[in-house]
Protein backbone atom coordinates (compact mmCIF):
# COMPACT_ATOMS: atom_id res chain seq x y z
CA UNK A 1 0.00 0.00 0.00
CA UNK A 2 1.57 3.07 -1.42
CA UNK A 3 0.77 6.39 1.05
CA UNK A 4 -1.05 8.86 0.08
CA UNK A 5 -0.22 12.50 -0.16
CA UNK A 6 -1.22 15.03 2.83
CA UNK A 7 -4.95 15.97 1.98
CA UNK A 8 -6.63 19.73 0.88
CA UNK A 9 -9.01 21.46 3.27
CA UNK A 10 -11.69 23.94 2.01
CA UNK A 11 -11.83 22.85 -1.61
CA UNK A 12 -15.37 23.22 -3.30
CA UNK A 13 -15.85 19.56 -3.31
CA UNK A 14 -15.50 19.91 1.20
CA UNK A 15 -17.56 22.56 1.04
CA UNK A 16 -20.13 21.97 -0.87
CA UNK A 17 -19.78 17.87 -0.17
CA UNK A 18 -20.90 19.29 3.55
CA UNK A 19 -24.15 20.32 2.95
CA UNK A 20 -25.15 17.32 0.80
CA UNK A 21 -24.80 15.51 3.89
CA UNK A 22 -27.55 17.57 5.22
CA UNK A 23 -29.93 16.89 2.93
CA UNK A 24 -33.42 15.91 4.18
CA UNK A 25 -32.61 17.26 7.71
CA UNK A 26 -33.50 19.86 10.01
CA UNK A 27 -31.18 22.34 11.12
CA UNK A 28 -32.45 24.22 14.63
CA UNK A 29 -31.67 27.50 16.07
CA UNK A 30 -30.66 27.02 19.86
CA UNK A 31 -29.42 30.09 22.06
CA UNK A 32 -28.01 27.73 25.17
CA UNK A 33 -26.32 24.07 25.59
CA UNK A 34 -29.80 23.02 26.69
CA UNK A 35 -31.40 23.63 23.73
CA UNK A 36 -28.56 22.05 21.48
CA UNK A 37 -28.75 19.15 23.55
CA UNK A 38 -32.56 18.93 22.90
CA UNK A 39 -32.01 19.49 19.44
CA UNK A 40 -29.49 16.86 18.79
CA UNK A 41 -32.20 14.24 20.76
CA UNK A 42 -34.60 15.28 18.46
CA UNK A 43 -32.52 14.32 15.71
CA UNK A 44 -31.70 17.64 13.77
CA UNK A 45 -28.79 16.98 11.77
CA UNK A 46 -27.32 20.62 12.73
CA UNK A 47 -27.91 23.54 15.04
CA UNK A 48 -27.33 27.29 14.25
CA UNK A 49 -25.70 28.83 17.54
CA UNK A 50 -26.95 32.37 18.05
CA UNK A 51 -28.05 34.34 20.96
CA UNK A 52 -31.25 35.61 19.92
CA UNK A 53 -33.86 33.92 17.83
CA UNK A 54 -35.03 36.28 15.58
CA UNK A 55 -38.46 36.60 17.24
CA UNK A 56 -36.49 38.29 19.78
CA UNK A 57 -34.14 40.13 17.60
CA UNK A 58 -37.68 41.49 16.16
CA UNK A 59 -39.41 42.11 19.92
CA UNK A 60 -36.04 43.70 21.49
CA UNK A 61 -34.89 45.69 18.37
CA UNK A 62 -31.49 47.06 18.55
CA UNK A 63 -28.27 46.20 16.55
CA UNK A 64 -27.95 42.43 15.89
CA UNK A 65 -24.40 41.23 15.77
CA UNK A 66 -22.26 38.05 16.22
CA UNK A 67 -22.68 35.97 19.39
CA UNK A 68 -20.14 35.74 22.28
CA UNK A 69 -17.25 33.34 21.53
CA UNK A 70 -18.16 31.95 24.94
CA UNK A 71 -21.63 30.91 24.30
CA UNK A 72 -20.98 29.37 20.46
CA UNK A 73 -17.96 26.96 22.48
CA UNK A 74 -20.08 26.36 25.31
CA UNK A 75 -22.47 24.55 22.35
CA UNK A 76 -19.75 23.03 20.46
CA UNK A 77 -19.03 21.03 23.43
CA UNK A 78 -22.58 20.17 24.07
CA UNK A 79 -23.32 18.46 20.90
CA UNK A 80 -21.36 15.79 18.75
CA UNK A 81 -23.29 17.10 15.71
CA UNK A 82 -22.38 20.21 13.41
CA UNK A 83 -22.89 23.68 14.28
CA UNK A 84 -22.94 26.44 12.55
CA UNK A 85 -23.32 30.59 13.48
CA UNK A 86 -24.56 33.58 11.82
CA UNK A 87 -22.21 36.35 11.01
CA UNK A 88 -23.51 39.59 9.42
CA UNK A 89 -23.94 40.70 5.36
CA UNK A 90 -20.55 41.84 4.52
CA UNK A 91 -18.64 41.41 8.33
CA UNK A 92 -15.54 39.32 6.92
CA UNK A 93 -14.37 40.00 10.61
CA UNK A 94 -17.07 38.67 12.40
CA UNK A 95 -16.33 35.28 9.90
CA UNK A 96 -12.96 34.92 10.45
CA UNK A 97 -13.56 34.73 14.12
CA UNK A 98 -16.24 31.90 13.65
CA UNK A 99 -13.97 30.43 11.52
CA UNK A 100 -11.32 30.28 14.41
CA UNK A 101 -13.88 28.89 17.15
CA UNK A 102 -14.10 26.22 14.63
CA UNK A 103 -17.54 26.58 13.64
CA UNK A 104 -18.69 23.92 10.70
CA UNK A 105 -20.68 26.42 8.80
CA UNK A 106 -20.92 29.92 8.25
CA UNK A 107 -24.70 31.61 7.78
CA UNK A 108 -23.90 35.05 6.26
CA UNK A 109 -27.15 36.53 7.29
CA UNK A 110 -29.69 38.96 6.81
CA UNK A 111 -31.14 38.27 10.30
CA UNK A 112 -28.01 40.00 11.88
CA UNK A 113 -27.81 43.94 11.14
CA UNK A 114 -26.05 44.18 7.82
CA UNK A 115 -22.26 45.15 8.54
CA UNK A 116 -21.81 46.44 4.61
CA UNK A 117 -24.59 47.51 2.41
CA UNK A 118 -22.73 47.15 -0.93
CA UNK A 119 -20.71 44.06 -0.58
CA UNK A 120 -21.34 40.56 1.07
CA UNK A 121 -18.17 38.69 2.17
CA UNK A 122 -15.37 37.21 -0.37
CA UNK A 123 -16.38 33.77 0.69
CA UNK A 124 -14.55 31.45 -1.43
CA UNK A 125 -10.87 31.81 0.45
CA UNK A 126 -12.37 30.77 3.63
CA UNK A 127 -11.67 27.03 4.73
CA UNK A 128 -15.33 26.99 6.50
CA UNK A 129 -18.59 26.47 4.20
CA UNK A 130 -20.93 29.07 3.47
CA UNK A 131 -24.70 29.47 3.18
CA UNK A 132 -26.47 32.61 2.43
CA UNK A 133 -30.06 33.56 1.80
CA UNK A 134 -31.56 34.29 -1.45
CA UNK A 135 -35.21 35.55 -2.24
CA UNK A 136 -34.42 34.67 -6.34
CA UNK A 137 -32.82 32.79 -8.82
CA UNK A 138 -30.31 36.20 -9.46
CA UNK A 139 -29.48 36.71 -5.47
CA UNK A 140 -28.48 32.66 -4.90
CA UNK A 141 -26.32 32.86 -8.31
CA UNK A 142 -24.92 36.26 -6.54
CA UNK A 143 -23.83 34.33 -3.19
CA UNK A 144 -22.59 31.08 -4.97
CA UNK A 145 -20.70 33.52 -7.28
CA UNK A 146 -18.92 34.90 -3.86
CA UNK A 147 -18.41 31.17 -2.77
CA UNK A 148 -21.42 30.36 -0.75
CA UNK A 149 -21.32 26.33 -0.99
CA UNK A 150 -25.00 26.20 0.08
CA UNK A 151 -28.45 28.25 -0.30
CA UNK A 152 -31.44 28.88 1.80
CA UNK A 153 -34.51 30.58 1.16
CA UNK A 154 -34.78 33.79 2.80
CA UNK A 155 -38.53 33.64 4.07
CA UNK A 156 -39.49 36.02 7.08
CA UNK A 157 -37.28 35.08 9.94
CA UNK A 158 -39.18 35.21 13.64
CA UNK A 159 -42.73 35.35 12.20
CA UNK A 160 -43.87 31.96 12.28
CA UNK A 161 -45.22 32.98 9.04
CA UNK A 162 -44.20 30.68 6.08
CA UNK A 163 -45.48 32.88 3.40
CA UNK A 164 -42.37 34.76 2.30
CA UNK A 165 -40.42 31.39 1.96
CA UNK A 166 -42.90 29.93 0.47
CA UNK A 167 -42.86 32.73 -1.99
CA UNK A 168 -38.74 32.66 -2.19
CA UNK A 169 -38.89 29.09 -2.80
CA UNK A 170 -41.07 29.21 -6.01
CA UNK A 171 -39.34 32.46 -7.47
CA UNK A 172 -36.13 29.94 -7.03
CA UNK A 173 -37.92 26.91 -9.08
CA UNK A 174 -39.58 29.17 -11.50
CA UNK A 175 -36.17 30.95 -12.22
CA UNK A 176 -34.21 27.41 -12.46
CA UNK A 177 -37.30 26.32 -14.80
CA UNK A 178 -37.40 29.19 -17.01
CA UNK A 179 -33.43 28.95 -17.48
CA UNK A 180 -34.08 25.64 -18.80
CA UNK A 181 -36.29 26.58 -21.61
CA UNK A 182 -33.46 29.17 -23.11
CA UNK A 183 -31.37 28.60 -25.93
CA UNK A 184 -27.23 29.47 -25.72
CA UNK A 185 -28.10 32.87 -26.83
CA UNK A 186 -31.34 33.92 -24.72
CA UNK A 187 -28.84 32.33 -21.87
CA UNK A 188 -26.70 35.55 -22.20
CA UNK A 189 -29.42 38.09 -21.69
CA UNK A 190 -30.86 35.83 -19.28
CA UNK A 191 -27.58 36.35 -16.94
CA UNK A 192 -27.85 40.62 -17.62
CA UNK A 193 -30.95 39.94 -16.13
CA UNK A 194 -30.66 37.88 -13.31
CA UNK A 195 -27.38 39.90 -12.73
CA UNK A 196 -25.47 36.58 -12.33
CA UNK A 197 -22.13 34.89 -13.76
CA UNK A 198 -22.99 33.66 -17.16
CA UNK A 199 -21.15 30.30 -16.78
CA UNK A 200 -23.33 29.88 -13.09
CA UNK A 201 -26.52 31.05 -15.54
CA UNK A 202 -25.47 27.83 -18.27
CA UNK A 203 -24.93 25.41 -15.54
CA UNK A 204 -28.39 25.63 -14.25
CA UNK A 205 -30.16 26.02 -17.59
CA UNK A 206 -27.85 22.77 -17.66
CA UNK A 207 -28.61 20.89 -14.69
CA UNK A 208 -31.90 22.21 -13.78
CA UNK A 209 -31.05 22.44 -10.62
CA UNK A 210 -29.02 24.50 -8.54
CA UNK A 211 -24.92 23.47 -8.42
CA UNK A 212 -24.84 23.71 -4.53
CA UNK A 213 -28.12 22.63 -2.18
CA UNK A 214 -30.79 24.54 -1.50
CA UNK A 215 -32.46 24.47 1.66
CA UNK A 216 -35.52 26.76 2.88
CA UNK A 217 -35.79 29.00 6.06
CA UNK A 218 -37.72 31.93 7.68
CA UNK A 219 -41.08 31.11 9.15
CA UNK A 220 -42.07 27.67 9.33
CA UNK A 221 -43.51 26.73 12.43
CA UNK A 222 -44.88 23.33 12.27
CA UNK A 223 -44.47 19.99 10.51
CA UNK A 224 -46.65 20.69 7.53
CA UNK A 225 -44.22 23.83 6.82
CA UNK A 226 -41.62 21.99 6.31
CA UNK A 227 -43.13 19.54 4.09
CA UNK A 228 -44.98 22.08 1.97
CA UNK A 229 -41.65 23.63 1.66
CA UNK A 230 -39.70 20.31 0.99
CA UNK A 231 -42.61 19.44 -1.89
CA UNK A 232 -41.67 22.73 -3.23
CA UNK A 233 -38.11 21.71 -3.69
CA UNK A 234 -36.18 22.08 -0.67
CA UNK A 235 -33.72 19.59 0.07
CA UNK A 236 -33.79 20.60 3.77
CA UNK A 237 -35.08 22.82 6.14
CA UNK A 238 -33.53 25.45 8.71
CA UNK A 239 -36.14 26.11 11.71
CA UNK A 240 -35.76 29.70 13.69
CA UNK A 241 -37.86 30.63 16.54
CA UNK A 242 -40.57 27.96 15.36
CA UNK A 243 -38.98 25.46 18.26
CA UNK A 244 -38.05 27.14 21.26
CA UNK A 245 -40.78 30.00 21.11
CA UNK A 246 -43.54 26.70 20.88
CA UNK A 247 -45.30 25.38 24.11
CA UNK A 248 -43.66 21.64 23.82
CA UNK A 249 -39.81 22.33 21.64
CA UNK A 250 -38.32 18.85 22.12
CA UNK A 251 -41.57 17.26 21.02
CA UNK A 252 -42.15 19.98 18.06
CA UNK A 253 -38.74 19.05 16.96
CA UNK A 254 -39.27 15.91 16.40
CA UNK A 255 -42.09 16.05 14.58
CA UNK A 256 -40.45 18.37 12.09
CA UNK A 257 -37.74 16.07 11.91
CA UNK A 258 -39.71 13.86 11.09
CA UNK A 259 -42.28 15.58 8.72
CA UNK A 260 -39.18 16.60 6.51
CA UNK A 261 -38.24 13.10 5.96
CA UNK A 262 -41.35 11.77 5.30
CA UNK A 263 -42.56 14.91 3.41
CA UNK A 264 -44.72 13.42 1.05
CA UNK A 265 -46.48 11.46 3.06
CA UNK A 266 -49.88 13.11 4.86
CA UNK A 267 -50.55 9.85 7.01
CA UNK A 268 -47.16 10.41 8.66
CA UNK A 269 -47.51 13.83 9.17
CA UNK A 270 -51.02 13.85 9.87
CA UNK A 271 -49.86 11.02 13.17
CA UNK A 272 -46.76 13.72 14.00
CA UNK A 273 -48.57 16.91 13.91
CA UNK A 274 -51.05 15.96 16.73
CA UNK A 275 -50.54 16.80 20.71
CA UNK A 276 -47.59 19.19 19.93
CA UNK A 277 -49.04 21.85 22.09
CA UNK A 278 -48.89 25.63 21.25
CA UNK A 279 -47.07 27.11 17.80
CA UNK A 280 -45.28 30.01 18.18
CA UNK A 281 -47.41 33.37 17.72
CA UNK A 282 -46.98 34.26 14.61
CA UNK A 283 -46.84 37.85 12.96
CA UNK A 284 -48.72 38.79 9.82
CA UNK A 285 -45.91 39.87 7.52
CA UNK A 286 -48.26 42.98 5.67
CA UNK A 287 -48.17 44.43 8.80
CA UNK A 288 -44.44 44.95 9.19
CA UNK A 289 -42.90 47.86 8.16
CA UNK A 290 -40.43 48.22 5.31
CA UNK A 291 -37.72 48.49 7.17
CA UNK A 292 -38.48 45.49 10.08
CA UNK A 293 -38.51 43.09 6.79
CA UNK A 294 -35.45 40.83 7.04
CA UNK A 295 -35.21 40.02 3.30
CA UNK A 296 -35.13 43.01 2.01
CA UNK A 297 -31.58 42.89 3.21
CA UNK A 298 -29.04 41.48 1.32
CA UNK A 299 -27.89 42.64 -2.37
CA UNK B 1 -28.79 -10.20 -13.74
CA UNK B 2 -29.43 -6.27 -12.76
CA UNK B 3 -29.92 -6.47 -8.87
CA UNK B 4 -31.55 -4.04 -7.14
CA UNK B 5 -29.82 -1.84 -4.50
CA UNK B 6 -31.43 0.11 -1.83
CA UNK B 7 -30.03 3.50 -0.58
CA UNK B 8 -31.69 4.23 2.89
CA UNK B 9 -33.45 7.32 1.97
CA UNK B 10 -33.69 8.81 5.81
CA UNK B 11 -31.66 11.63 5.44
CA UNK B 12 -28.27 12.56 3.55
CA UNK B 13 -26.76 12.16 0.26
CA UNK B 14 -29.28 9.68 -0.66
CA UNK B 15 -29.93 10.89 -4.40
CA UNK B 16 -25.87 10.78 -4.97
CA UNK B 17 -25.59 7.16 -3.84
CA UNK B 18 -28.28 6.29 -5.94
CA UNK B 19 -26.86 8.01 -9.04
CA UNK B 20 -23.69 5.89 -8.04
CA UNK B 21 -25.01 2.90 -8.40
CA UNK B 22 -27.26 2.81 -11.25
CA UNK B 23 -23.54 3.92 -13.14
CA UNK B 24 -22.28 0.72 -11.38
CA UNK B 25 -24.96 -1.83 -13.13
CA UNK B 26 -27.72 -2.11 -10.22
CA UNK B 27 -31.10 -1.05 -9.92
CA UNK B 28 -30.95 1.42 -7.31
CA UNK B 29 -33.79 2.78 -4.88
CA UNK B 30 -34.81 4.45 -1.74
CA UNK B 31 -35.78 2.89 1.17
CA UNK B 32 -37.57 4.01 3.46
CA UNK B 33 -40.00 1.69 5.22
CA UNK B 34 -39.43 -2.16 5.84
CA UNK B 35 -41.45 -3.58 2.88
CA UNK B 36 -39.00 -1.47 0.69
CA UNK B 37 -36.12 -2.81 2.89
CA UNK B 38 -37.29 -7.03 2.09
CA UNK B 39 -37.57 -5.88 -1.94
CA UNK B 40 -33.40 -5.25 -2.08
CA UNK B 41 -30.44 -7.19 -2.74
CA UNK B 42 -28.09 -5.09 -1.90
CA UNK B 43 -28.46 -1.98 0.88
CA UNK B 44 -26.34 1.31 0.63
CA UNK B 45 -25.95 3.47 4.34
CA UNK B 46 -25.40 6.70 2.71
CA UNK B 47 -23.01 9.88 3.88
CA UNK B 48 -25.24 12.34 6.32
CA UNK B 49 -25.63 12.95 10.09
CA UNK B 50 -25.66 9.42 11.82
CA UNK B 51 -27.34 10.59 15.24
CA UNK B 52 -30.38 11.53 12.49
CA UNK B 53 -30.46 8.37 10.94
CA UNK B 54 -30.44 6.26 13.81
CA UNK B 55 -33.05 7.61 15.19
CA UNK B 56 -35.56 8.42 12.51
CA UNK B 57 -34.57 4.97 11.46
CA UNK B 58 -35.72 3.89 15.20
CA UNK B 59 -39.15 5.69 15.28
CA UNK B 60 -40.32 4.06 11.69
CA UNK B 61 -39.92 1.15 12.82
CA UNK B 62 -36.52 0.62 10.79
CA UNK B 63 -33.87 -0.48 12.87
CA UNK B 64 -34.41 -4.12 13.77
CA UNK B 65 -35.18 -4.92 10.15
CA UNK B 66 -32.15 -3.44 9.36
CA UNK B 67 -30.27 -5.51 12.31
CA UNK B 68 -31.88 -8.57 11.21
CA UNK B 69 -30.63 -8.19 7.17
CA UNK B 70 -27.63 -7.62 8.06
CA UNK B 71 -27.73 -10.68 10.23
CA UNK B 72 -28.93 -13.18 7.80
CA UNK B 73 -26.53 -11.42 5.14
CA UNK B 74 -28.08 -8.86 2.78
CA UNK B 75 -24.99 -6.84 1.44
CA UNK B 76 -24.56 -3.33 2.89
CA UNK B 77 -22.23 -0.66 1.90
CA UNK B 78 -21.66 2.77 4.31
CA UNK B 79 -19.63 5.68 3.68
CA UNK B 80 -19.02 7.77 6.21
CA UNK B 81 -22.22 8.20 8.41
CA UNK B 82 -22.86 4.50 7.27
CA UNK B 83 -19.71 3.07 8.46
CA UNK B 84 -20.62 4.68 11.85
CA UNK B 85 -24.08 2.78 11.61
CA UNK B 86 -22.41 -0.43 10.73
CA UNK B 87 -19.81 -0.15 13.91
CA UNK B 88 -20.78 -2.48 15.98
CA UNK B 89 -18.62 -0.20 18.78
CA UNK B 90 -18.49 3.86 18.90
CA UNK B 91 -16.28 6.48 20.22
CA UNK B 92 -17.23 9.70 20.37
CA UNK B 93 -20.87 8.66 20.06
CA UNK B 94 -23.71 11.36 21.25
CA UNK B 95 -25.22 10.08 24.50
CA UNK B 96 -27.67 7.12 23.84
CA UNK B 97 -26.78 6.86 20.14
CA UNK B 98 -27.54 3.57 18.42
CA UNK B 99 -25.93 1.72 15.48
CA UNK B 100 -27.12 -1.10 13.09
CA UNK B 101 -24.08 -2.80 13.65
CA UNK B 102 -22.66 -5.91 11.90
CA UNK B 103 -19.48 -5.12 11.19
CA UNK B 104 -16.95 -6.01 13.96
CA UNK B 105 -14.68 -3.13 14.10
CA UNK B 106 -14.73 0.15 16.38
CA UNK B 107 -15.51 3.45 14.53
CA UNK B 108 -14.48 6.83 16.04
CA UNK B 109 -17.08 9.62 15.38
CA UNK B 110 -15.99 12.77 13.45
CA UNK B 111 -12.34 11.15 14.03
CA UNK B 112 -10.80 13.36 11.56
CA UNK B 113 -11.88 16.91 13.02
CA UNK B 114 -14.77 19.34 12.50
CA UNK B 115 -15.74 20.77 9.20
CA UNK B 116 -12.34 23.36 8.77
CA UNK B 117 -10.44 20.13 8.83
CA UNK B 118 -12.40 18.54 6.38
CA UNK B 119 -10.22 17.47 3.30
CA UNK B 120 -9.75 15.96 -0.15
CA UNK B 121 -7.24 13.19 -0.63
CA UNK B 122 -5.86 10.54 -2.69
CA UNK B 123 -6.47 6.86 -1.35
CA UNK B 124 -4.94 3.46 -2.75
CA UNK B 125 -7.88 0.59 -2.28
CA UNK B 126 -6.52 -2.57 -2.10
CA UNK B 127 -7.99 -4.75 -4.88
CA UNK B 128 -9.33 -1.71 -7.25
CA UNK B 129 -7.76 -1.37 -10.58
CA UNK B 130 -6.80 1.91 -11.92
CA UNK B 131 -4.78 4.13 -9.33
CA UNK B 132 -6.37 5.25 -6.38
CA UNK B 133 -9.62 7.20 -5.39
CA UNK B 134 -10.43 11.09 -4.90
CA UNK B 135 -11.26 10.52 -1.01
CA UNK B 136 -13.23 13.38 0.28
CA UNK B 137 -13.50 13.21 4.13
CA UNK B 138 -15.90 15.22 5.76
CA UNK B 139 -15.79 15.31 9.71
CA UNK B 140 -14.98 11.93 8.94
CA UNK B 141 -14.75 8.99 11.31
CA UNK B 142 -12.15 6.45 11.17
CA UNK B 143 -11.68 2.89 12.10
CA UNK B 144 -9.91 2.60 15.34
CA UNK B 145 -9.58 -1.38 16.01
CA UNK B 146 -10.99 -4.33 13.80
CA UNK B 147 -12.28 -8.05 14.66
CA UNK B 148 -10.23 -10.97 13.11
CA UNK B 149 -12.12 -11.32 10.42
CA UNK B 150 -12.04 -7.52 8.86
CA UNK B 151 -9.81 -6.60 6.08
CA UNK B 152 -8.60 -3.23 5.69
CA UNK B 153 -8.39 -2.48 2.14
CA UNK B 154 -7.50 1.48 2.79
CA UNK B 155 -5.24 3.56 5.08
CA UNK B 156 -4.39 7.42 5.17
CA UNK B 157 -0.85 8.62 4.95
CA UNK B 158 -0.77 8.93 8.55
CA UNK B 159 -2.10 5.30 8.64
CA UNK B 160 -5.84 5.35 10.25
CA UNK B 161 -7.71 2.94 8.44
CA UNK B 162 -10.34 4.44 6.08
CA UNK B 163 -12.18 1.74 4.24
CA UNK B 164 -12.73 -2.45 5.46
CA UNK B 165 -14.43 -5.17 4.24
CA UNK B 166 -15.46 -7.79 6.71
CA UNK B 167 -17.51 -10.54 4.19
CA UNK B 168 -20.55 -8.65 2.12
CA UNK B 169 -20.25 -5.63 4.86
CA UNK B 170 -18.28 -2.63 3.31
CA UNK B 171 -17.44 0.42 4.67
CA UNK B 172 -15.39 4.13 3.90
CA UNK B 173 -14.62 6.83 6.34
CA UNK B 174 -15.03 8.87 2.47
CA UNK B 175 -17.42 9.65 -0.07
CA UNK B 176 -16.88 8.21 -3.58
CA UNK B 177 -20.53 8.94 -4.30
CA UNK B 178 -19.36 12.76 -4.44
CA UNK B 179 -16.95 12.26 -7.10
CA UNK B 180 -17.43 11.00 -10.74
CA UNK B 181 -15.85 7.83 -9.85
CA UNK B 182 -18.16 4.81 -9.72
CA UNK B 183 -15.34 2.23 -9.10
CA UNK B 184 -16.67 1.15 -5.27
CA UNK B 185 -19.72 1.57 -6.58
CA UNK B 186 -19.54 -0.94 -9.02
CA UNK B 187 -17.18 -3.15 -6.77
CA UNK B 188 -20.67 -3.57 -4.26
CA UNK B 189 -22.71 -4.39 -6.88
CA UNK B 190 -20.52 -6.83 -8.07
CA UNK B 191 -20.82 -8.27 -4.02
CA UNK B 192 -24.50 -8.19 -4.18
CA UNK B 193 -24.63 -9.98 -7.72
CA UNK B 194 -22.28 -12.66 -6.37
CA UNK B 195 -24.63 -13.10 -2.67
CA UNK B 196 -27.84 -13.06 -4.80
Amino acid sequence: MSTPPTGTAGTQLVKRGMAEQLKGGVIMDVVTPEQARIAEDAGAVAVMALERVPADIRAQGGIARMSDPDMIEGIISAVSIPVMAKARIGHFVEAQVLQALGVDYIDESEVLTPADEAHHIAKAEFTVPFVCGATDLGEALRRIAEGAAMIRSKGEAGTGNVVEATRHMRAIRAGIKRLGTLDETELFVAAKELRAPHDLVVEVARLGKLPVVLFTAGGIATPADAAMMMQLGAEGVFVGSGIFKSGDPAQRAAAIVQATTFADDPDVIAKVSRGLGEPMVGIDVSTLPAGERYATRGW
Amino acid sequence: MTPVVGVLALQGDVREHLAALQAGGARAVPVRRAEELAAVDGLVLPGGESTTIAKLADRFGLLDPLRDAVRSGLPVYGSCAGMVLLADRLLDAAAGQRTVGGLDVTVRRNAFGRQVDSFETEVPVDGLAGGPVRGVFIRAPWVEECGADVQVLARTADGRAVAVRQGRLLATSFHPELTGDRRLHAAFVDVVRQAA
